[in-house]
């Protein structure tokens, strides 16, 4: 592993270290209140740390193949979750095929076919191969919801990957490398989602999208985007290549973004009537309610950073 | 052949059955659907035990058997139909010491034939689980079909021994009857109390059947908003020519 990373990798445990202890000493001072969801949630995220350290502490394509798994376990949480017709299930064997298929373009760095393939040919064939299967009711509604799970779930988290198989660049405390933009993307888009969540608890008053997901706060979003745009601009220098106004943008595309992608998939789970989309992650629900964020903050800092720097 | 008394076949026996949890059941339910299971700790860790459950897929009885702790799958046997399994020698091998499956003749007792429940008396004697898929059959996906009456027979000569309901929601779309390539789908699980045996058999297959759907209010939405399509759609896609796929 890249010797920033290591030191990163050591920040990481270091929050997650006073995270646990903090939670222990709150569950032992107030024995009565209930802090199993915290709880749950901590050691969840110390899992998904080790993943993630695991990924990028070998050779890209063990990155690479894990990115397509959690791509196809959010795929399949999405489908599972929206009703689909019984007649398109040879249709989404063949929508199951795509999301290989587009990891390999990641793979082969084919950047013109990575940014195509879902969003033309696919969009394109997916309901030629329902037209063959011949049922015309409900056509639409499933065309669309197949290709907006492939988009969200596949198209945008293959950036995440893409990412590794950008050149090495030269940056303000050494050479930037892929897994270095992946650190970045992941721990802030992550953060981000935490520190809108704890600001919301602290100062939170106005709800910004009752409807949608009444928990959310304009404090609490405020208070993210003022986190996590600090946190970019100090991480920028050992991590990018990029210049401290372009960190600052980072950190408010990043924050903005994330919290759009949370409140868009909440809306679409209040849609179908779930609260969580699995049970995959004890304490946060599943793949699809951690990856959220994701789905926005990856094709948009990967463009950010792609138009700006390579 | 089924429950061989020596020893060493034994072993072999559960070697061969947690290899093919290891390396088919496993894979294909915990990677290929995904569940999402209520109440696991309901599930009758030693046996004798009876589990009834809905029966849509070929994939129905790997999930339930990926239920049980991994130590344990060798002590629960599937109740299978004798007519699709015991048609080939070979496969009917392989179903016996791979899946540990007990094959039941369908249609009952008919005169002069030996019970075809004898087996599964051996099972229960000897403490093991059985699987019994009530419904005899796949039927429609996501439907349930009529309940045989064997579970209540079986259970007259074992009265103590509980039976346990579980109902799985999602290998209808997952792998229904007449395709042939499962599409991953998760797949819902809620396991029951305990169903009390009653006297009289009309009734009891009535409370099971109450209790399958209360089971399924657990984790499938109401049955017609299901797919939130029109009945004569359904049918449509049941159709024999979707099956060429």
């Amino acid at each position: 592993m890249h010797g920033v990373l290591a030191y990163a990798f050591g920040g990481i445990l270091v929050v997650l270290v006073v995270a646990s202890a903090v939670t222990a000493l709150l569950i032992r001072r107030y024995p009565a209140r209930n802090y199993t969801s915290v709880r749950l949630r901590i050691q969840t995220w110390w899992w998904l740390a080790g993943l993630l350290f695991l990924a990028l502490s070998f050779d890209p394509i063990v990155a690479l193949g894990l990115t397509a798994f959690v791509s196809y376990l959010g795929f399949k949480e999405f489908v599972s979750l929206v009703p689909t017709r019984p007649v398109d299930s040879p249709t989404l064997l063949l929508v199951y095929l795509a999301i290989p298929v587009q990891y390999l373009w990641v793979h082969m760095a084919w950047y013109g076919m990575f940014i195509i393939f879902i969003p033309v040919y696919v969009f394109l064939l997916l309901p030629l191969r329902m037209v063959i299967a011949g049922e015309t009711k409900g056509f639409l509604r499933a065309a669309g919801t197949l290709h907006w799970g492939l988009m969200t779930t596949v198209f945008s988290i293959s950036h995440l990957a893409y990412l590794l198989a950008l050149p090495v660049h030269a940056g303000t405390h050494g050479p930037i490398r892929g897994e270095m933009l992946v650190f970045y993307l992941l721990v802030l888009t992550q953060l981000n989602d935490v520190a809108q969540f704890l600001w919301g608890k602290l100062l939170g008053r106005r709800a910004i999208a009752p409807r949608v997901s009444p928990n959310k706060t304009l404090e609490g979003l405020v208070g993210g985007v003022l986190t996590t745009t600090l946190l970019a601009w100090l991480l920028a220098p050992w991590l990018t290549p990029f210049s401290p106004l372009d960190a600052v943008l980072a950190g408010i595309l990043i924050s903005l973004f994330g919290f759009t992608g949370d409140v868009v998939i909440s809306a679409i789970k209040r849609d179908i009537g779930v609260k969580d989309s699995g049970r995959l992650l004890p304490g946060h629900g599943g793949a699809l309610d951690r990856l959220d964020s994701l789905t926005y903050t990856a094709p948009l800092f990967f463009h950010f950073i792609y138009y700006f720097y390579y | 052949m089924s429950t061989p008394t020596n020893p060493f076949l034994k072993a072999g026996q559960a070697v061969l059955r947690w290899l093919f949890m290891l390396f088919v059941a496993y894979p294909l339910v915990l990677l290929g659907l995904g569940l999402r299971v209520r109440h696991r700790e309901r599930l009758p860790a030693n046996g004798p035990a009876i589990v009834v459950a809905n029966h849509n897929s070929h994939l129905d009885f790997m999930v339930l058997l990926s239920l049980f702790p991994f130590l344990s799958v060798p002590r629960v046997r599937p109740a299978a139909a004798a007519d699709y399994f015991c048609k080939v020698k070979w496969f009917e091998w392989l179903a016996r010491n791979f899946v540990g499956i007990i094959p039941i003749e369908r249609g009952g007792a008919r005169k002069g034939e030996a019970d075809p429940l004898e087996e599964c008396y051996r099972a229960l004697e000897a403490g093991q689980v059985l699987l019994i898929f009530p419904e005899g059959t796949r039927g429609q996906p996501e439907q349930l079909s009529d309940l045989k009456p064997g579970v209540w027979h079986l259970a007259q000569r074992f009265p103590e021994v509980p039976i346990v309901p579980v109902f799985m929601h999602g290998l209808g779309r997952a792998l229904p009857r007449g395709r042939s390539i499962p599409v991953p789908f998760q797949v819902k699980v809620a396991v029951g109390r305990p169903v009390p045996l009653l006297p009289d058999k009309a009734t009891f297959l009535a409370s099971l059947r109450s209790n399958f759907e209360h089971l399924r209010g657990k984790i499938a939405p109401p049955a017609g908003e299901e797919e939130d399509l029109p009945d004569e759609l359904n049918e449509v896609s049941q159709q024999p020519k979707e099956q060429s796929y």
